[in-house]
């Protein structure tokens, strides 16, 4: 095989030869580590682009893992929606990767750079998999690696979080397996395409038992996206984590949704028989309730650091009443928004932590603080975060709101998901400005703290807002690109071709 | 009793009494509810390639019936997470009870819990050195 056929698997490679590396260069050269780091991430950006461009014509690359065919060896599947993801997770890695450098946050601890690697290594392998099982493995890859992170810095704020942090993901995991178990007694088969294909076949007295499986494998995904009621574990941990690290997991939770989205049409889909789209009803109700919660935290929010934690929420939610729709339209404007959502709350940790940086004691509490050095720079950068986050025009999260409202006008339920959407709007723009004024414009007498030595920090959240920019400018190509991978979705035959070209003649 | 009924209700009681100990408030108690779940968990994964007993999972010429090979690798592969994982969860549970002074899942300050039968409200520092 040519080096061009082995690209499906270099996003899981690199940084899964950077992390060892890196772990051997942190205990005596620190910039050599960083370098390695900075390379991977680069070299993974690369690998992402060109599999973007791979994907683009709509070819499904299908990798063998050890060239074992289709249903029993592990399959890398890279699509349009993997590639996107690649893309985003090189690009946000970027940012988090330069933001923690530049305000030396890596130094806090000994091992953010190699738990930094594996992390993106359990990203890239978990949106490239083709296999239940897999999906599993790499899910626990980015939790370890994620476990850590989140303790990087250490104290006790992080310590008590982290303890429900790793027992909550413990249990999604067990019931993960529990899932799996299921399927495989009932199917005989891990594949994604091939359980797709013999879903259907299950018999009716097994029916009830496949359901169970189904929901449970979906309960699990929406642990991991923070979807209502199971939500509670991120506020505190988000809240509490390291700023860069934080803007780092905005990605972990769009894990989940990726899962499902992926899941969900491939497994359960139009041609899996009585068990078809079997957690469709339970969807729409808990991005709703999930919308709401996460809105209505940002708007009490006692700080930034936990506004941007809610706003992850609300936007999930979001972003979930328009993937329950489950029609080539809504999902798409689902993927504009989610990658969007994801660049916007990783701007809200950073300008957080920007502004945490500069109030000294205040930290990033929604209070009336010193009027600190550089304010009107750091306002600003809030402001466009908040106008990100919320969906005011002129940035994409207004686009993809307006996307999502007109692709959830045709479904039965549109009244729902217009009011919950238009409603939490408002309280989120009513939540930031509230913290937004009580940070930037009001100030409590007291003494202004001397200003950082650097304006260095102000760059990772730059970087990200102009991305925003970017995905707005932009959005005529990214949303045609975000309704093709949508299609390419929902169209399972088309990945079964990919994956069993051997079996399915 | 058959070999079935034995295996299903194994999992079910040890489910049982991982979920009751996985909802306990400290941390001891949740380390070992998640470890009896896990238990759980590999046994059901091991049941789920079917319960066949004296075959052998790989080919063999003069056999004609299998077990399944593939739950006994997936169980493998789990039992080697949790088990890294339990090492870590107590690791961290210790290191949070040391470094906050509480090992409740939730972090608050109680030293000692009338529901764990470790004597009434706490009275002084000394009583609790005891009791503890």
């Amino acid at each position: 095989m040519s080096w061009a056929a082995h690209l499906t698997i270099l996003p899981v490679l690199i940084p899964a030869l950077a992390g060892p590396l890196a772990l051997l260069a942190m205990l005596r050269r620190r910039v050599l580590a960083v370098g390695i780091g900075l390379a991977s991430l680069l070299s993974l950006l690369a690998c992402a682009l060109a599999l973007l461009a791979e994907a683009g014509d709509g070819t499904i690359r299908s990798y063998a893992l050890g060239s074992w065919p289709a249903p029993f060896g592990i399959v890398l599947v890279a699509d349009r929606l993997a590639a996107m993801m690649l893309v985003l997770t090189a690009v946000l890695a970027l940012i988090a990767f330069s933001h923690a450098v530049l305000t030396r946050a890596d130094r806090k601890g000994w091992h953010f750079h190699p738990l930094f690697q594996f992390q993106l290594m359990g990203l890239n392998g978990a949106f490239l998999t083709g296999d239940l099982f897999n999906l599993f493995v790499f899910f626990e890859v980015l939790l370890i690696a994620s476990y850590g992170l989140m303790l990087h810095g250490q104290g006790a704020g992080r310590l008590k979080a982290g303890v429900q942090y790793v027992v909550v993901n413990l249990v999604g995991s067990s019931l993960f397996l529990i899932a799996l178990g299921i399927l495989y007694a009932l199917t005989g088969t891990l594949n994604m395409a091939d359980m797709g294909l013999r879903v259907a076949a299950v018999p009716a007295a097994d029916q009830g038992l496949l359901r169970i499986g189904g929901l449970l494998l979906v309960s699990v995904f929406a642990l991991k996206a923070a979807v209502a009621p199971l939500h509670l574990w991120l506020m505190r941990t988000y809240a509490v984590s390291t700023p860069a690290v934080a803007a780092l997991f905005a990605i972990m939770t769009k894990v989940g949704v990726y899962s499902l989205i992926r899941v969900v049409p491939q497994v359960f889909g139009e041609g899996a028989g009585a068990a078809a789209w079997v957690p469709a009803p339970f969807l729409l109700p808990a991005a709703l309730a999930s919308a709401v919660i996460g809105f209505a935290g940002v708007f009490v929010a006692r700080s930034m650091a936990e506004q941007a934690a809610y706003a992850v929420i609300g936007s999930t939610g979001t972003l979930m009443i328009a993937v329950a729709g489950w029609s080539a339209e809504s999902l798409g404007a689902a993927l504009y928004y989610l990658v969007h959502s994801t660049l916007a709350a990783a701007a809200l940790f950073l300008v957080a932590d920007v502004a945490a940086r500069r109030r000294g004691s205040f930290g990033d509490a929604a209070s009336p603080g010193p009027a600190f050095a550089g304010r009107g720079t750091v306002a600003l950068m809030f402001m466009a975060a908040a106008i990100a986050a919320s969906g005011l025009p002129p940035l994409s999260g207004f686009i993809g709101k307006l996307l999502i409202l007109k692709s959830v006008a045709v479904l039965p339920d549109w009244g729902w998901a217009w009011g919950v959407i238009l409603c939490t709007t408002f309280l989120g723009v009513v939540g930031f400005a509230r913290v937004g004024s009580a940070v930037f414009w009001k100030s409590a007498d007291c003494e202004v703290p001397p200003a950082p030595a650097t304006r260095h920090d102000l760059a990772a959240p730059a970087i990200a807002l102009a991305l925003l920019a970017a995905w707005s400018v932009g959005a005529g190509w990214a949303s045609g690109y975000a309704g093709a991978a949508a299609a390419q979705v929902l169209d399972p035959a088309q990945s079964v071709r990919a994956v069993l070209k051997d079996a399915v003649s | 009793m058959t070999y079935e009924f034995m295996v299903a209700s194994a999992i079910g009681v040890l489910v049982g009494a991982g979920i009751y100990l996985a909802l306990r408030a400290r941390t001891f108690q949740v380390v070992l509810g998640l470890t009896l779940i896990s238990y759980a968990v590999n046994l059901f994964l091991f049941a789920s390639g079917r319960l066949v007993v004296g075959r052998p999972p790989i080919w063999d010429a003069g056999v004609s019936e299998y077990t399944d090979p593939l739950p006994q690798a997936l169980v493998l592969t789990a039992i080697v997470i949790t088990f890294g994982m339990t090492a870590f969860v107590v690791i961290l549970a210790l290191r949070s009870f040391l470094e906050t002074g509480s090992d409740h899942v939730d972090g608050d300050k109680v030293p000692c819990d009338r529901q764990d039968g470790l004597g009434d409200a706490p009275q002084g520092d000394g009583g609790q050195e005891t009791r503890l």
